[in-house]
């Protein structure tokens, strides 16, 4: 390979990282927003980018939506899907204690994927192909319209999240919550309201990245949010749990990382590359990427 | 009586932290509650705000019992805390800490109330647009102060806005709560430097260990021999 191949192969590469990074991204933000405002990892999360899709293909390919209409459909499907489990499992727990929330959380994990496999069957669904694959050559570099939808998608969810959390008032409260949940008590604010709307935003990002699988990958099952929500929670890690640009960094970094290693290591090594880079920044730096070891301020 | 309370128990698991205190706060005045570390005077503040709540005993504000409504309920009736240790939002602007002060109030109210903390403390103006972690120890008490009165309060509880300022910085925050106070605040205070607390209050609670051991007007408080000796230094 002479090196101009090798530089446009690790471009394409990275490219295609990218793409599938924003995946990772998007499921990253809700295990991270829901990590800061309740210091929860919810693992059912990764069921709900599931639920997302399943809600994605039913809009398309039995209501006939098209792209847009059937995306927040998903993504309204996810968020109350969300907000009904933190109602009814996580709320009635929230004092008892972290490890008590997590092991429900794995349980209602358990539940949706069993859920999905009695109601909607084991076998993968073709997702119906609502947008037409047009490939384009740009210099070399080889993309399709898809992928470039899955970066615009992306970059327009990311864009509207980071306005939500810093301008409008309940964004700031959000943060609030995140910093001081007692104090943020203290001023009135309805804690349970804010906790309730970072459920709903955290899991219709999930619905997103889920009906974007569906289109690119182009086949769903129940079990499909098992490792992409590994991935996207070592993502929140890697990029610092709790912290809103952390986890866009962590999941483009873990897109790459998975790409790159598929290209130029083994296909085999793919999901082992993401616990490597746990193990690594968990060693390395347990804070993550962003993350600081805030002192106390006397 | 703007504020009354009557045989207040708070237990945390089996400790009996507060046992049976009363205590009242009329209209206007200052009112502060001193006693060692430990007595229960944080633990009173708490229960009137809603983050702990009382097994016996009852919260009257205004004529309305209060002990079992939550925190943003307490908030709207009108009574704020500035919590122990200031506890501002560190990652929030100094604007955005006081628009949060104001979270149950329409915009318009928001921005008179600012302007109103930013004439009692011009330094919060100055550094309006500054994260809150960076202020120093004083500045961030004057924001935690600042942010309690922009729910305009009818009561606004203060837990040892003292602790760990300089004692001009001291001064200074004590100087600014009596004139929240003049213009037309009631002011429930918690302190450990009783000496300025006393200063400024019209009536006082000495609490020992989860009960009142004394009260009467501030004067007589601070001249009390027990009181001198107990937490005047002689």
């Amino acid at each position: 390979m002479s090196p101009h191949d090798l530089t446009l192969q690790v471009i394409q590469q990275v490219f295609n990282g990218v793409s599938l990074g924003s995946i990772y991204a998007l499921i990253a933000l809700g295990y991270t927003m829901v990590y800061g405002i309740i210091r929860l990892i919810n693992f059912a999360h990764g069921d709900i980018f599931m639920v997302g899709a399943f809600a994605g293909y039913f809009a398309t390919a039995v209501y006939k939506l098209s792209f847009f209409p059937a995306l927040v459909l998903a993504m309204v499907v996810a968020a109350l899907t969300g907000v009904t489990i933190e109602f009814f499992a996580y709320r009635p727990i929230r004092k008892a204690g972290r490890i008590s929330a997590l092991i429900t959380a794995i349980g209602v994990s358990f539940l949706l994927e069993n859920a999905g496999l009695l109601i909607l069957k084991p076998d993968p669904r073709a997702f119906p192909e609502v947008i037409p694959l047009t490939v384009y050559n740009v210099g070399g570099l080889i993309v399709n319209n898809r992928q470039v939808l899955i970066l615009a998608v992306t970059f327009g969810l990311m864009f509207l999240l980071q306005w939500i959390v810093r301008y409008t008032k309940i964004g700031k409260a959000m943060r609030a919550v995140a910093n001081d949940r007692d104090a943020a008590h203290l001023m009135g604010i309805d804690v349970n309201q804010v906790i309730t709307v970072t459920f709903a935003l955290g899991s219709a990002l999930a619905a997103a990245a889920g009906v974007l699988v569906g289109i690119v990958y182009n086949r769903i099952d129940p079990l499909m949010g098992i490792m992409p929500g590994l991935k996207a929670f070592v993502a929140a890690v890697l990029g610092g749990i709790g912290i809103i640009p952390g986890a866009m960094i962590g999941g483009f970094v873990m897109g790459i990382v998975e790409v790159l290693v598929v290209a130029f290591i083994s296909s085999g090594w793919k999901d082992a590359a993401a616990f490597v880079a746990l193990i690594i920044i968990l060693l390395v730096r347990p804070v993550g990427l962003l993350g600081r070891n805030v002192g106390e301020k006397v | 009586m703007l504020l009354q309370i009557e045989n207040l128990h708070v237990y945390y698991g089996a400790i009996h932290a507060l046992k049976g205190i009363s205590l009242e706060v009329e209209e206007g005045e200052i009112v502060t509650l001193i006693g060692a570390n430990g007595a229960g005077k944080s633990t009173t503040l708490k229960t009137i705000s809603g983050l702990l709540r009382a097994r016996q005993g009852k919260i009257l504000f205004q004529g309305r019992d209060l002990s079992a409504a939550t925190p943003p309920a307490i908030v709207s009736a009108g009574i704020t805390q500035v919590p122990e240790g200031r506890r501002v939002f560190a990652s929030l602007t100094v604007k955005e800490n006081l628009e949060m002060g104001a979270f149950q109030r329409p915009d318009r109210e928001v921005r008179e109330s600012m302007k109103w903390v930013f004439e009692l403390f011009p330094r919060l103006e100055e550094r309006q647009k500054q994260l809150a972690g960076t202020l120093s120890g004083g500045e961030q008490q004057m924001l935690a102060v600042g942010r309690g009165l922009m729910a305009r309060p009818r009561l606004m509880m203060l837990d040892e806005p003292s602790m760990g300022l300089a004692p001009l910085l001291v001064k200074e925050i004590f100087s600014v709560i009596r004139e929240i106070n003049q213009r037309g605040t009631t002011i429930l205070l918690v302190e450990q430097n009783a000496h300025m607390a006393l200063s400024i209050a019209h009536k006082g609670y000495v609490l020992e260990t989860g009960s009142i051991a004394l009260s009467g007007g501030a004067a007589d408080l601070a001249a009390n021999e027990q009181v001198r000796k107990a937490y005047l230094g002689g």
